[in-house]
């Protein structure tokens, strides 16, 4: 009983994750801007990390939140990288 | 090595409650980045994945790890931190980018600077 819960919510906030990423994937691709673009990267890689996490809960593996944090640390540096090569035109000055 | 249906039903309902909740809230702020019309409008639609999903998610994974192994976990709390420490910085450096491009175009929808003042580079904070 209480496994079969576990599994098909899992597998319900897996889908959901999914779909996230998949809009905020679409935001990358169709933005009219490069802000919109950066935009839909940052939330595509939160989506990322959070579905890694599930991940980590299904298979009961802790090696899965070290990914998850990894993730977070490169994907804040990418996004910073990127806002400051809008307002400058190059990233390290 | 532990396995995912050790988890006991007192346990398993907060894990399931946490994980669809989060989830829900985190789709939700992406379906925003889809609807919102204006770039400055949907700089805060994601912003709901990245505080209150985050959270929940965190939440549900630290409660599993800690029945299964039977022992106190706050791995979970250094992503939760870094998180929320890091989305604020990063939004704000991008919607400041995206004002200094908009007024560089001379754009509508922004308010301008004084009269006399021209945007430049040097003078945008950090």
């Amino acid at each position: 009983m209480n496994e079969l819960l576990v599994i098909w919510s899992i597998l319900a906030s897996q889908i959901l994750l999914g779909l996230a990423m998949a809009c905020a994937l679409f935001r990358v691709i169709r933005g009219p801007r490069a802000q919109d673009r950066i935009l839909g990267l940052d939330a595509l890689y939160i989506n990322a990390m959070l579905l890694l996490l599930t991940f980590g809960i299904r298979t009961a593996n802790s090696i899965y939140f070290e990914a998850a944090l990894i993730i977070a640390l490169l994907g804040f540096v990418s996004s910073i990288a990127f806002a400051k090569f809008l307002m400058r035109g190059e990233v390290i000055e | 090595m532990t396995h995912l249906t050790d988890l006991p039903l007192w346990a398993a309902i907060p894990v399931c409650i946490l994980l669809l909740a989060g989830s829900a809230v985190t789709l939700v702020g992406s379906i925003g980045l889809i609807r919102l019309k204006t770039f400055y409008g949907r700089l805060h639609a994601p912003t709901l994945g990245s505080s209150a999903g985050t959270v929940l998610i965190c939440l549900a994974s630290m409660i599993t790890f800690a029945v299964l192994q039977n022992r106190w976990i706050f791995h979970e709390v250094l992503i939760i931190v870094f998180i929320v420490l890091t989305t604020p910085v990063t939004l704000m450096l991008l919607g400041q980018a995206a004002l200094y491009r908009d007024r560089i175009e001379d754009s509508e929808v922004v308010p301008r600077k004084a009269a006399g003042e021209t945007p430049s580079p040097s003078e945008a904070d950090i």
